[in-house]
């Protein structure tokens, strides 16, 4: 199905870029008129997704990450994050909640989980040595319809 | 990031702000880490009360202090902590090793 909006951004993939990409997917959504709770969610969704990108996919090495945001009917929204790093040996594995590749770090090891709860739909794909490509989806409870 | 401290005989408040990520964590942990350093409080108090977004980086954060606070036979303390960040906290289990406030 053709979605009735869209939008791409690239950046690299430095941690600074964690704000960017929360505020670019809100400053998208805003026309659908979200809930401060839906926004929420979805900031800490996307914010976890490109931390993985950032902190394991490319470990700390500077590569890019493309979001995609697409506006569907009945205010379903769908955010792909992917990057081009190191990928996901066990994508399983790494998706169990307190599971962390990096115990030392303090990482919590709750990114998929946060994805998981805050998100309607969490798809991960995942090739070692390619990358990883993390698509959510989250139903908005409609307020206004999408200018199509 | 200076961020405001308040200390007496016993707590230790730290007023945390604006957005806790992984970007901005790991400078939050340091400056809380040289306070609690210098002032070897029984508790810890983090103040929520002025963080607009957290994500699971908070989570981390909060988790290291406490196995800290607990090295010096301390607790955590955590405190006006906004919905959108107690939703976060509520998932990550962290109201079993804090006192949420």
């Amino acid at each position: 199905m053709k979605p009735l909006n869209e939008m791409k951004v690239q950046f690299f993939s430095r941690s600074v870029n964690e704000s960017f990409a929360r505020v670019a997917v809100a400053a998208f959504i805003a026309q659908l008129d979200p809930t401060l709770d839906e926004l929420s969610d979805i900031k800490t969704a996307v914010s976890e997704a490109v931390t993985n990108s950032i902190v394991h996919g490319y470990k700390d090495q500077i590569g890019n990450i493309y979001l995609t945001v697409k506006i569907y009917e009945n205010g379903r929204i769908n955010i792909a994050i992917r990057d081009r790093g190191c990928g996901i040996d066990d994508v399983k594995t790494a998706m169990e909640p307190m599971y962390t590749s990096k115990p030392g770090g303090e990482r919590a090891g709750l990114g998929f989980t946060v994805m998981q709860s805050f998100m309607d739909k969490l798809r991960v794909r995942s090739r070692s040595g390619y990358g990883t490509t993390v698509i959510m989806e989250k139903m908005l409870k409609m307020r206004k319809d999408a200018e199509s | 990031m200076a961020l405001k401290t308040e200390s007496d005989a016993h707590i230790l408040t730290v007023f945390l702000e604006g957005e806790i990520d992984h970007h901005i964590a790991k400078s939050i942990r340091e400056e809380i880490d040289m306070s609690i350093e210098r002032v070897h409080p029984a508790t810890l108090a983090l103040d929520f009360g002025e963080v607009t977004f957290m994500d699971s980086s908070g989570i981390g954060l909060v988790m290291g202090r406490y196995r800290e606070m607990k090295q010096l036979n301390g607790s955590v303390t955590v405190k006006n902590a906004p919905a959108s960040i107690r939703k976060v906290m509520r998932l990550a289990g962290l109201d079993k090793l804090a006192h949420i406030e």
